[in-house]
């Protein structure tokens, strides 16, 4: 898996400030995400990716049309998305978007399908969240049919059903690479080996070695559904500058910033500056300088035996100009350092994450 | 070291002649709580049987990687399998189960309401004395003990420590079967954490986690001090 190790950046389109500290409006911080994207082919990072919200504070909520515009000025880039909150959309409409994608992008559009963080679209387009499993199961059930297999003939009971269904544009190279976006629960994991996607996790606390059993889940699941071996990757959050230093003193402030905002909102107790610096030290915040970076990606790859990383990249409203600053460095400096550090070591030993058992 | 949690009322236990075998344990729910429990458990000692929706051949396949050592089982086969059975699963979900499932049996309510995974539920949101006391009104027959549903499931396992550490983190247990809480007692003590008898089962709400993504953790004192006297 280590040969076709792809890296990827992944955003929410979040509001930012502009270096003197003031809000910039939100379609302005959509253009600016386009220049990121754009950036981002010319350091040699693989692909760009956007989730999907209904939230003041993210800009995402119609992430195929950022792609789309990104498509027209970049020719190599993948553009896909981080996560498709599948239970609320129509895989019709999914489809035709993605074949689009695909067509106007020459063949570069991707998919990670999942439950993302955030339920505001369950009430915004009338679905009940106790319905969750259901939907999902029954919308990529449709999903893949008509990513794999046109003509389609389906019912469900949650869209009408269709009947020897063409659904326009045909996918040129006849594929869209789709994979299922899981946050840790053995039933997705194995969900995604039964229906023959490949795994993405995103882990976003804590150690990310403790979900070395759930790659090792996936693979027994996927043998014996009978399915091919397919690549497990992982989405999760990071910041990268000159040194560790300066990653932690420009992230801190609008990592503080975002969780405190929630955390009085409802009532939490906000983290602490201490248990950010766990994250960064051992945990998912992958934030410093590029051999940092590097080493902690080497890491995790090797005990996740990823296929690719995305990284989540630049918390909360961190200015566009830093965000640049950041891809620059992370495609030109990052990525090369941790091929290096994984070309040097064998292959990775799975037989240690998953606790003995091989 | 366990601390009681003040002057409790002098409430009359559920009358039983059956001493509670708690060298097995029961687990409704295969998800990221039950299976981490499960690994705990095993590794504490316990005969664990647990249970999930979904297919069988998934569910053995999840445990065999993820709990090996507890046996995947039906529900049923759980509730027969032990006398303390941990409710493991989305909270809104305990309405599936069959009221007298769980008759006799000591059984840890270990879920939590969580609009964004239960949807939007009056009954459990306006709870007055704590979701467990509507769990039990479910369960009539069951001896409801409210516990292990203040960490989050990794911490469960990352921050075990042994009997007499310093700092230990401590989990409260609240019931109206004053057998039944000392039970769940002894399993926290093995599962590596302070147990604090948090008094009758209206107490729950003080161990109901305020929403926060990283649960905060409290030693066994701290713990004591937000139970109501």
């Amino acid at each position: 898996m280590i040969a076709t190790l792809e890296f990827g950046l992944d955003t929410f389109v979040p509001l930012t400030v502009d270096d003197a500290g003031l809000p910039i409006d939100g379609d302005q911080v959509i253009r600016n995400t386009v220049e990121e994207a754009v950036l981002a082919e010319a350091v040699g990072i693989d692909s760009f990716n956007i989730g999907e919200h209904y939230r003041p504070e993210f800009m995402d909520s119609a992430g195929h049309v950022i792609l789309a515009a990104i498509a027209g000025r970049t020719d190599r880039i993948r553009l896909g998305t981080a996560v498709t909150v599948l239970s609320t959309r129509d895989p019709v409409r999914l489809y035709t978007e993605f074949a689009t994608l695909d067509a106007v992008s020459k063949g570069r559009a991707q998919l990670i399908v999942g439950r993302g963080s955030a339920v505001e679209s369950f009430p915004l387009f009338g679905f009940d969240l106790a319905d969750y499993e259901e939907l999902y199961e029954e919308k990529l059930d449709l999903l893949v049919r008509l990513l794999r297999e046109q003509p389609v003939t389906w019912s469900g009971r949650f869209r009408p059903p269709l009947t020897n269904q063409v659904v326009s544009p045909p996918i040129a190279t006849g594929h869209i690479p789709t994979w299922v976006g899981v946050g840790g629960s053995p039933q997705s994991v194995v969900r995604a080996a039964r229906f023959g996607l490949p795994l993405m996790l995103a882990i976003i606390g804590g150690r990310p070695e403790r979900f070395a059993p759930y790659v090792e889940l996936y693979k027994r699941a996927l043998e014996e559904h009978g399915q091919p071996k397919l690549p497990v990757g992982l989405h999760t959050l990071g910041f990268v500058a000159a040194t560790d230093e300066e990653a932690v003193r420009i992230q801190w402030p609008y990592y503080k910033e975002q969780f405190e905002r929630a955390a009085e909102e409802r009532g939490w107790r906000p983290p602490t500056y201490e248990q950010f610096l766990a994250e960064v030290d051992h945990g998912s915040m992958y934030v410093g300088s590029p051999e940092t970076v590097a080493r902690r990606i080497a890491e995790v790859v090797r005990t996740l035996d990823l296929s690719r990383f995305h990284l989540h990249y630049a918390i909360g409203r961190i200015p566009h100009e830093q965000r640049m600053a950041m891809i620059d460095l992370f495609g030109r400096e990052v990525i090369p350092r941790a091929r290096e550090l994984l070309a040097a070591t064998p292959e990775p030993d799975t037989t240690l994450a998953a606790g003995g058992r091989s | 070291m366990a601390v009681a949690a003040g002057q409790l009322t002098a409430e009359a236990p559920r009358a039983t002649t059956q001493e509670i075998d708690d060298r097995r344990l029961g687990i409704v729910g295969a998800g990221k709580l039950g299976t981490t429990l499960a690994r705990a458990a095993v590794a504490a000692g316990y005969d664990v049987a647990i249970s999930g929706s979904g297919p069988s051949d998934d569910i053995a396949l999840t445990i065999d990687v993820l709990a090996p050592g507890a046996h995947a089982a039906t529900t049923n086969e759980v509730a027969g399998h032990a006398d303390v059975i941990v409710l493991a699963v989305p909270t809104h979900r305990f309405r599936e189960l069959q009221p007298d499932l769980f008759a006799d049996k000591v059984l840890i309510d270990a879920t939590n309401y969580w609009p964004p995974v239960d949807g939007d539920d009056p009954e459990l949101a306006d709870a007055p004395e704590g979701t467990s006391t509507i769990v039990q009104q479910h369960f009539p027959s069951a001896r409801l003990v409210k516990s292990l549903n203040q960490l989050g499931y990794h911490q469960l396992e990352e921050n075990q420590l042994p009997h007499g550490a310093p700092n230990r983190i401590a989990i409260g247990a609240a019931g109206d079967d004053q057998l039944a809480v000392r039970t769940v007692m002894r399993l926290l003590e093995h599962l590596g954490f302070d147990p604090v008898d948090a008094g009758p089962l209206k107490n729950g709400v003080a161990l109901e986690p305020d929403g926060s993504p990283i649960a905060t953790t409290y030693n066994a004192e701290q713990l004591a001090e937000r139970i109501p006297r």
